[in-house]
């Protein structure tokens, strides 16, 4: 674990540069070890670092080292937490999903089955990050990689379910983007009036489930 | 508002404990000058107030109010910089911006708007806080809060301009990616530019370093996109990214950023850590004096 500054006001936390399931696991670890240490304005975790900044009022760069590194030791051997498991509802295809064809031809695959590969994988949603909701999902299966598009959508509808390269995403909040639409979901990702304001949290594992046949 | 102006939104000083969500802070792209608007109306430093951009709206009040107007100079028909009391029945107008982005008007009690994840600012990008999650139209009507705390001080001077044309930094996590070409960059500031981030445009710069992994950013990062032109990270900022960031933009410079308009010029000045820290200080003490 290294630990250098990021700006005056943050300190960037990494424990290797490559994405694995392990150095999720520590991202994980860190996070929850470092919930309400004193000044602490922000947490991003992320693949494999954890980017914490302060206040510099009721802190230093010096003291928060110094408390993550008492904080992170003292969790070491804190159990990992029972992963939950969340099913989303798709429905593939159609309007809702207008790139599903496009999916489906590149991979050399029928429609249907770019959504039963689609939706027979487990995912594990790494951290949230980018906008508010947004999982950073692992665990797509390589034959339904597609490259993004070459001009992004305008408008990407909130719940929109879109692959981008070898990843894939659910869009909480309407917003311009460049992945391929498959689907949509009716849950609702971010719902800042609700506690908590988010349908995913970091190590959730997600499961698509088709909500019925489309036209594909 | 009888007419809102170019971009005006409710902002108070961001909304913390949410950026592992996804969730940046917000708040004012001017926090200096929205904190020592509250201050002179005698509120709390966080109350929300109007923030305008780069052209003023008029508010009507409908009732006995005590304003201040901070920030860049808009114009308005009541004087900056200190406590101006407003009949009921009365109004205040401003225009266009005659130096930077962005002029607060500070009610004194503050505006009364839900607080959303703790916070009544704005998140223009996610239609979130504020003022119904969007920038005010005309007709919008926004009642008065109790944020005050103390009577309204005596009238002060602004802040000290500096060289606003300079943003002091520190340098950022991949720094020794790059040449000190940026140091050497005079910068214009796109008109691509918002809340979210400002673009820069001049030359490109090379990055040497390998492949990274998206990981989180923070406010004022300076980032460089593959085509090589300087994006400055602002107050709704994206969490994470995968982008090299070259440096950070010093906490006492913020308000700096927060004034920067689209066709301004723009050096970047390395600092050290203390330093940083010692400029901050000296802005606090400027602060703490209006109390």
């Amino acid at each position: 674990m290294t630990i250098l500054p990021a700006s005056d006001r943050s300190l960037l936390i990494s424990v290797g540069l490559e994405i694995s399931l392990a150095a999720h696991r520590e991202v994980l670890r860190i996070t929850r070890a470092l919930d309400g240490v004193p000044g602490l304005l922000n947490l991003h975790p992320a693949y494999a670092s954890v980017l914490v900044e302060f206040d510099l009022r009721r802190t230093s760069h010096e003291r928060m080292e110094s408390a993550i590194r008492e904080r992170v030791e003292a969790a070491v051997h804190a159990p990992d937490p029972v992963p939950r498991s969340v099913e989303i509802p798709v429905r593939y295809g159609g309007a809702e999903g207008p790139d599903l064809e496009e999916v489906a031809r590149h991979a050399g695959l029928s429609p249907r089955e770019v959504v039963e590969t689609h939706s027979s994988a487990e995912y594990l949603v790494y951290f949230l990050g980018f906008s508010p909701g947004f999982p950073y999902l692992g665990g797509m299966p390589e034959k339904i990689a597609t490259p993004r598009l070459a001009q992004p959508r305008k408008h990407v509808p909130a719940g929109s379910v879109a692959i981008g390269g070898a990843q894939t995403g659910v869009y909480p909040v309407a917003s311009p983007g460049g992945w391929r639409i498959i689907g949509r979901t009716p849950l609702r990702l971010f719902r800042p009036e609700a506690s908590p304001p988010v349908l995913l949290e970091m190590g959730d594992r997600v499961k698509f489930v088709p909500l019925e046949e489309g036209p594909l | 508002m009888l007419s809102p102006g170019f971009l005006t939104t409710v902002q108070d000083l961001g909304r913390f404990g949410y950026a592992h969500l996804g969730v940046s802070a917000s708040g004012a792209a001017d926090c200096l000058a929205l904190r020592a608007g509250n201050l002179l109306v005698g509120n709390a430093e966080n109350a929300p107030a109007l923030e305008m951009t780069l052209a003023g709206g008029t508010f009507e009040f409908s009732a006995d109010a005590v304003v201040a107007l901070t920030g860049s100079d808009f114009g308005a028909d009541v004087p900056m910089w200190r406590p101006v009391a407003v009949a009921s029945g009365g109004a205040v107008r401003c225009g266009a911006s005659r130096s930077g982005a962005r002029c607060y008007v500070c009610v004194r009690g503050g505006l009364d708007v839900p607080l959303m994840l703790g916070s009544a600012s704005t998140h223009l990008v996610t239609g979130m806080g504020g003022f119904q999650g969007r920038a005010l139209r005309k007709g919008d009507e926004i009642a008065i809060g109790r944020a005050e705390i103390r009577r309204p001080r005596a009238a002060t001077a602004p802040l000290p301009a500096g060289d606003t044309g300079v943003l002091r930094v520190t340098p950022g996590p991949q720094a020794g990616s790059f040449g000190d070409e940026f140091y050497q960059t005079e910068y214009e500031v796109s008109e691509e530019s918002n809340r979210m981030g400002l673009r820069l445009r001049g030359p490109a710069l090379a990055a040497h370093g390998g492949h990274m992994i998206t990981e989180g950013v923070t406010l004022g990062a300076v980032q460089v996109p593959p085509g090589g032109e300087p994006i400055i990270l602002f107050v709704e900022h994206q969490t994470t990214g995968g982008y090299p960031k070259i440096a950070n933009v010093v906490s006492a410079d913020f308000h700096r950023v927060g004034q920067l308009r689209p066709r301004d010029r723009v050096r970047f000045q390395m600092v050290s850590l203390d330093r940083a820290m010692e400029l901050l200080r000296e802005q606090e003490e400027w602060l703490h004096g209006l109390v």
